[in-house]
Formats: C-alpha cells, structure tokens, sequence
C-alpha cells in the first residue's frame, strides 16, 4: 500500500494562480467567430394570457437577425421541461412547461420571445420593440389563500393549486398520547434566491456539416444538460457537447435545465450561427430557481425530565409556477428527526402551485430547512420543561450506529455529544450563561444558540435514487489515464464551481498511485471527455460518490500495473507489493520499478500474456448508503433593545465531515455555508408583490450580505470516519448553511426570553425584531 | 454615432470607435478582449467589474468607455509582473485561499489594491468597511480579510526592502 501523503494535507489550491490572474473560463468569456446575440422578452405579469405578440418593429430594427415566438420553436423542441419522478406518485398536477410560453404565462420573467442581433446592445434595444399584448389574470401569491376552495387558480383551468399532498409516515399518536408536554409552532421557511456571483449564460454553436451542437454555458452538471436538452432537440448524445469549465458559484441553482438552455442551442440550429445569451442580475433573481419557501406546522411532544417522544409536522411548500427538475422537498421530509431518538414522527407535505419562479435546490436543499424546524423546535421544548438546551440534546443524542431512523434511512457514524462538547467548550458556553444572567439584570439581552446538526449528502445509492430521477440513479464516474511517461489524466463526472476538486481529486489519486502531485492533472466540465455519463454536483457529494469513482478507477490501474510489474520483476503477482510508486518482490525493496517505468512498458512491446497494451480505467460508484455528516453551532447575540438589531458576538462551528482530504477547501466550505445560513437568519428574502411584482429584483433590493455583516468565525472538527466508503469521508459543501440559521434564531429567542417572545421567523431583521418587541410590550 | 476613445490599459495604449453608450466593462471585455473584468449585478452593488481608473477604484460597469478616454486602467490582467510573478495580493488570495469560485475575486483583488494604497496597514475593520462595494457569495469573506491583512504585510515588506535597499 502506498503511504498517504497528500491526502490530509493542506494544499494551496492549483485552480488559483489563473483565477487570480483574470485568467478563468466562464461562460461568457467565450465568443466564437461570428457570433449572435439573443435576448429574451420576459413576461412582466405574474398571470395573463397572452394575447398576442407583434415582432415586426423589433425583426426591423438595426442589426436584428430574427425574432422568435413560441410557434417558431413547436417543430424544434421536444416535449415538455423534465421534472423528477420523485413528484409523480400521490401527485395531484405537475403542469407541463414548454421553454417558451405561448398562451399563458405564469410566473413575471417567463420567457414569450427571443431576440437575435448581432450585438448585446441590438438585442436588448430590439426587445424592448417587441410588442406583447397580454389580457392579466389573477395572480396566485399567498400559499394559505391559494389552498382555499375557490382561489384563484395558478394556471388556468387547473381543478385547484396543490402540485401534490403526500404522507410519509402518518402516526405519531402513540407518542403524543405518552406526552407530558406538547409544543406547537408555526416555522416560516422565507423564499430565498440563490445568487451566485455568476449569472447563468449560455452559448451554442451548431455545425450543419457535422450535425453537432457545442453549448458553453454555466452548469453544475453538463452531462444532465446534455441529456435533456440534446433529447429536447433530436441531436444524439454522441453529437452534443456540453462545456461548463469555470463556474462562477452555482448553490444548487445550476441543476436544473432552464427555458434559455433550450432556446439558445435551438436558436443556433435555426439560424445557423453561434449565439450567445448572458443573463443579466435582474433575469437571475427572477429566472432562477429560487430555495426554501416553506412554512411548516410542527408540533413536538415530550416528557418533563425531557425526553423527547414525538414529532407531528406538515409542511407547505411553494412549488411556484412549474414543478421543480430535482425539488427539496423529500431530504427535508426524511431528515426532520434529526440527530435524535423519537418513538414516532410523523410528516405530510403539500405542494401548492402559486404564479412564482419556481423553487427548487439551494444550498441545503431541504436539509437547512429540516435542521432549522428541529432544532427550533427542541429548544422551544427545552424552554417549556426549563431545561438547558445542551442538556435536552445530550439526554436525546442517538448514540448507537448504525442508527435507523423513523423513515428508514440509516445514519452511518456519528458522535453526536464529542462535537456539542468540543463547541460549548471553544464558545465559553458556561461562561457566557453567567455573563448573559449579569447583561439581563442590566437590561440587556444575550442570547445563545445551538445547532446540533446531521445531514444526509452523498447522493446517492442507486436503489434509492434512481426511483426518484427517472431511472438515472445518482453514482459517479472517473477515468484514470496513466501516459507513457508516468503523468496521469483523470476525468470526472462531477463539476467544481468553487470546491477545489482539481485540488483534492489530484490529492487523492498522487497518494493512490504514488505519482507526483504536480503530474496528476484532474478534469471536469467537458461532456466529450471522460466516462459516458457524469451526474454533477450538488448534494455534498463529490468526494464521497465521485472521490470513490475516481479511488476506484485508479485502483484498477494500480493493478494492471502490479501485474505488469511482477513480469517485469520475474515474479508472482501475488508476491509483489506496491509502495509509494514502486513495485517490488516482498522483502526485496532495493530491485523495483516505478510506477512510470511500468507505464512506459505498458504502452510497449513483452507484456505478459493475456494483457492488454495501455494504462487507464474507468470506473463507476455506486454508494452502498448516503453519508452523514453532523456538527455542532454555537452563535451568540445581542440583541439592541432600541432598535431591533440583532448582532453576532461569537460563532462556533465544530463539523464532522470524517476524514478530510484538504482541511483548508473543508474550512474554506464551512465559512461560506455559514455564511449564507447568517444571511438567510437575519438579511435575506426574495419579496414578491401581491400582484406578482418581483420587488427583489436587483441587488439593491436582495440583501446578500456584505464583509461588514459577516462575523469572524471560530472553527474546529471532530473526525469520526464514515463506513461507507473507503476513504472514510463524508460532505462538506452545505454543512454550514445546514446549521447556521438554527443556531441564530435560537440565539436571538433565547435573547429575547426575558420580554416572553417565544419564536422569531427570518429573516430576523431589526424590523421585525423591533415590531415583536412592541407586540411583548402590549 | 461612434466615439474614438483612446485609452491606457495595463500600460498599453488601445484606441477605438465606440458607442457613446458602451460600458467600459463591455469595452474591456468584448473590445479589447481582457474578460478577467466580471459583470455581476449590473447596477454596481457587487464590484465583480472594479478596475482602477489613475489609481482609483472604479465599477467598469457604472462608467462609459468614452468616460475612460485618454485615462489609465489597470485590470486584473494588468496586477502580475511581466514575467508572471503574482502581485503580493494575488499571491495572498492564493496562500490564505480567499477565493473558491473566483468570480468576484478580480474585482476583490483591483478593490484591495485601491484600500491598500490609501491605507497600507488596515485593521480588520477598516478592511471589512473598505471592501463593503464588493460581494462575495463562496468565502464568507473571513479568508478574504485574511488575505488583505497578509497582502498589507508582504507589501509592507517590500515596501521596507525597497528603502533599505536589501
């Protein structure tokens, strides 16, 4: 075996020197000769039908090439929008979705024309030529009146708004019925857009001669893209290129295909030239899939020495206009017990169709919101009994593993109470108990959080996931190329968009082979290279499912490699063993050969019989089970009495991913999940006017946070391995955002104890923390 | 009606016909053909675009190149050295690992140069406060202020070198 070396160490990221240089590859750093531009004429209702569209002004103004309706593009595209499986059992409606409204539209920004110029200034000037007359219908925006009989409908003629009502475990009456103590609240989960720093753009060239399409565009998973989109269009896989290199943040909102993947590509086909469409920050927050957007019902029942027994939740989703490709909605349904022990917990969901961009994966994707509900819900519980929160946590940490949870998932490993401890220890937790007793009796208000987190990442095993993504389970891919000459090329299926796998993944693969660092050269985003199919990322699980594709490709290697080199050594297979690069005959370390020498004669001539010439693999992983990573949050407050304004004092994060293959990408990962949790806590909300008017549609408008707002952090780790895996390891890239809301909010409540405010909804901006503490008042 | 816009950038002189209307960030971007210039918000909250105009930070995105005519720009492009040594502040981004997807980080790295010129030794607030026209959405900012504080140092140090001629 070869002696880990790279693996764990802290390297600097090889992606940066170019990075910060000005020199990436995003989308729309590519142009190619002759080059077209498009842009969109959006819907400014949020309902209406659409009248109709007069195109002459525009398809006459300077420089304009064409202008395109939905009629334009029938014969063109295939079908209506995918959306997962997962949605269709119990369903009510899922509605279809063509990329491109014709007589409806449902949501403000749907796309009814596009505009091709031949430049960025021509189109977006021709666009505003473009003359739609719509008749407004009314628009469905309130989740409660939109499940009322007689609402208005989010989609004419449909028979009510609810996308689908589903149970997934529906008794928990036993335990309610043992309960010394019930607590109820209403938890509201606010619209959030994901804004990475990056708007989506897209550009397609196609090739009459070769009849192939080539896309750049900013993606999370290329492959996928290519799916639907080359089925979309009729264009086989084999001749549809996907190229997503440099991706500037995607947060889950580069998943799905949107209406502009199918219109670009279709619109170079149609016109025979290379178009290029780049989104503009107003498209974005109002084009791109949002996240969350919930409200949750939840009751929890429990025993005065405070043991938890039940859990009763029913969750109301926003679908938006249009069913989501990969919604949230089951990770958050299956997570919500949490890291502890119930008898029973039972949980519906229901999907209501309203006239809003849909909602679909943002950083968590479901389990931000689970740990949030339950995490609140354990403190209100904590506080009803007059127990410590740390307390009832540790009194119901599930503390053997494996551990099956109530909807039959299994966590792996876990050590609930190590991490809790090791943050109340780094926070000053006892201390600050005592310093917050001395700020009340001062007036002021203290307040202390905690999030005792777990996730569900690594999606996923096939059996599990597959059922619900239409049969193409959730493995990974990899192909490990050894040269002649001893450098290696490895393809992966997963996308990097800030995670640093061309880092890791050459981390990983140096120590399985025993090759230089520096000669391992890791590659993503490009559908014509590598394995047939790569399934992206999202969900935390590059390393643990693409990390293993890739251990397990260069594996195969090694062991081509072993055979050769046993024949060239003269010797039995079985005898030979492989150290950090070298193969050499058991107890004969002295006479060796490289691994680079048996490449060379891998390509050459006297390989034993029965092996072929080359060195590369490719491989496949399926994970036996989802991993599980857990942590604990610590956040303390103070909240100013006079205006609302909550700030953090203090953030301890104690994570545990299982082993870490570059602390610094892990550490790296928790700051800004943390970060997008704080801002989801205090700052952030996507605001729709009643009439459907998005009135967040700028960043002048959306409070993405800025470095005055977000505090120093304070981090740490616990290493407990995953048995899932050969590596051990778990995830890490939500982690943060998964546990930080619930450990500010409980932060802020605690503060607020003293004037008897229970419950604070997010964001917790000083304007409603300011109105709560009126309402206390009187 | 075109414009001629002559302008300095990273040094060298480039001289075109524009649109009265066209951005500088469009000009540096699809005219000249430097894209480490990013284009984030559009309505200049996110500073992805920020470049210096004779020294001072600007948002390329809130300026018309014909605004540029006869100034200096520098770019992201224009920070290393000519034989590729990263600036101290690229080197800092690097070392303390500020950035992930690295679309804002040009704008971050052209923002700091621009604190770090009128402030060589910021505490950590007045860098939070200096960097507050520029987004992150990866970092948490928390490696960012790292970097601007190692990036102070480093050239802090040269800066000593220089005088003492070591």
């Amino acid at each position: 075996m070869a002696i880990t070396t790279m693996v764990g160490a802290r390297i600097h990221r090889r992606e940066d020197p170019r990075l910060v240089s000005g020199h990436g590859h995003y989308a729309d750093d590519f142009v190619r000769p002759h080059t077209a531009y498009l842009a969109v004429v959006r819907s400014p209702h949020a309902h209406a039908r659409v009248v109709s569209i007069e195109t002459d002004r525009a398809a006459s103004a300077p420089g304009v090439l064409a202008v395109y309706t939905a009629a334009d593009f029938k014969g063109v595209i295939a079908g209506s929008m995918p959306v997962a499986p997962a949605f269709v059992p119990e369903k009510k409606q899922v509605p279809e979705r063509f990329p491109i409204a014709e007589k409806e539209v449902c949501f403000q920004g749907e796309p009814v024309a596009v505009v091709v110029a031949e430049t960025r200034y021509a189109a977006a000037d021709a666009a505003e030529l473009v003359q739609v007359t719509y008749e407004p219908l009314p628009a469905v925006m309130d989740l409660e009146k939109a499940m009322e009989a007689g609402a208005p409908r989010a989609h004419e003629g449909a028979p009510d708004n609810i996308g689908w009502d589903m149970t997934y475990s529906a008794d928990a009456d036993q335990a309610f019925a043992e309960a010394e103590v019930t607590v109820h609240q209403r938890i509201l989960q606010q619209r959030l857009a994901p804004t990475p720093m990056e708007p989506r753009g897209v550009m397609a060239e196609w090739s009459e001669a070769d009849r192939s399409m080539t896309v750049w565009m900013s993606s999370q998973n290329p492959h996928f893209i290519r799916l639907f989109i080359g089925g979309a269009l009729g264009i086989p896989e084999s001749h549809f290129r996907v190229i997503s290199p440099d991706v500037g943040g995607g947060f889950g909102s580069k998943i799905s295909p949107y209406p502009e993947d199918y219109l670009v590509p279709a619109v170079s086909k149609m016109l025979g030239r290379p178009v290029k469409w780049s989104e503009t920050r107003t498209e974005n927050l109002q084009n791109a899939t949002h996240g969350r957007g919930q409200i949750f019902d939840v009751e929890v029942a429990g025993k005065r020495d405070g043991t938890l027994l039940g859990l009763r939740i029913t969750q109301y989703l926003d679908i938006g206009a249009y069913v989501g490709t990969f919604g949230a909605f089951q990770a958050c349904a299956c997570l919500l017990p949490g890291a502890y022990v119930w008898k029973q917990v039972a949980s519906r969901t229901v999907g209501i169709l309203t006239n809003k961009v849909p909602t679909d994966p943002y950083r968590g994707a479901g389990r931000p919101e689970a740990t949030h509900l339950v995490e609140r819900m354990v403190d209100l519980f904590a506080r009803e009994i007059g127990m410590d929160p740390a307390e009832v946590r540790r009194k119901n940490f599930i503390r053997e593993f494996p551990h099956t949870n109530p909807f039959g998932l299994t966590y792996d490993s876990g050590n609930y109470e190590g991490s809790l401890n090791r943050a109340l220890e780094l926070a000053g937790y006892h201390e600050f108990r005592r310093e917050q007793q001395a700020a009340r009796e001062r007036g002021r208000l203290l307040g202390v959080g905690l999030s005792t987190w777990i996730e569900i990442c690594g999606f996923g095993p096939s059996a599990a996931t597959a059922p619900a993504t239409g049969g193409l389970a959730l493995t990974e891919s990899a192909q490990v190329r050894v040269f002649p000459t001893g450098s290696v090329t490895c393809y992966v299926g997963t996308h990097a968009h800030g995670q640093g796998h061309d880092t890791t993944f050459a981390q990983i693969v140096a120590d399985e082979l025993g090759v230089p660092y520096d000669q391992v050269e890791i590659r993503h985003g490009d559908t014509a290279e590598g394995p047939a199919f790569g399934y992206g990322t999202y969900g935390s699980r590059s390393l643990a499912v693409g990390g293993m594709a890739l251990v397990r490709a260069a594996r195969r290697v090694r062991d081509k490699a072993r055979r050769i080199a046993a024949h060239m050594l003269e010797a039995a297979e079985e005898d030979v063993v492989f150290d950090q690069g070298h193969f050499y005959v058991k107890g004969s370390p002295d006479r060796r050969k490289s691994i680079q020498e048996v490449a060379f004669q891998a390509y050459g001539a006297g390989l034993p019989e029965g092996v072929e010439l080359g060195l590369e693999a490719v491989a496949y992983f399926d994970p036996p089970n989802f991993v599980w990573p857990f942590g604990a949050h610590v956040c303390m407050v103070e909240v100013d009495r006079e205006t609302g304004d909550a700030k953090i004092l203090r953030y301890v994060a104690v994570d545990d991913c299982g082993n870490v293959i570059n602390p610094m990408i892990v550490e790296g990962q928790i700051h800004g999940g943390v970060a997008q949790g704080i801002a989801q806590a205090l700052f952030e909300e996507v605001v729709y006017a009643e009439d459907g008017t998005l009135r967040t549609g700028s960043m002048t408008d959306y409070a993405v946070p800025t470095a005055n707002e977000i505090p120093a952090m304070v981090l740490d780790r616990t290493v407990t391995p995953s048995p899932t895996n050969d590596l051990g390891v778990k995830g890490i890239g939500e982690a943060g955002t998964i546990a930080a809301s619930a450990a500010v909010i409980n932060a802020i409540c605690d503060a607020l104890s003293p004037l008897g405010i229970r419950h604070v909804d997010m964001p917790a901006s000083p304007d409603r923390i300011w109105k709560l503490m009126q309402e206390a008042k009187a | 009606m075109k414009h001629k816009v002559s302008v300095t950038i990273n040094g060298r002189q480039s001289e075109d016909e524009v649109e009265p209307r066209l951005l500088l960030v469009h000009y540096l971007r699809d005219v000249v053909g430097l894209t480490g210039t990013h284009i984030g918000c559009d309505t200049s909250q996110c500073g992805a675009c920020t470049v210096l105009l004779d020294g001072k930070a600007v948002k390329s995105c809130t300026l018309f190149a014909v605004q540029a005519d006869g100034h200096q720009i520098k770019t992201i492009e224009g920070m290393a050295a000519p034989d590729g040594t990263l600036h101290p502040i690229q080197q800092a981004f690097w070392d303390e690992h500020g950035l992930q997807c690295g679309y804002c980080t040009p704008g971050f790295i052209m923002a700091a140069a621009y604190l770090l010129e009128q402030n060589p030794n910021p505490t950590e607030d007045e860098i939070r406060k200096g960097l507050e026209g520029n987004l992150c959405r990866c970092t948490g900012y928390v490696n960012i202020v790292k970097a601007v504080q190692t990036a102070a140092r480093a050239m802090a140090g040269q800066a000593a070198t220089a005088v003492t001629g070591g």
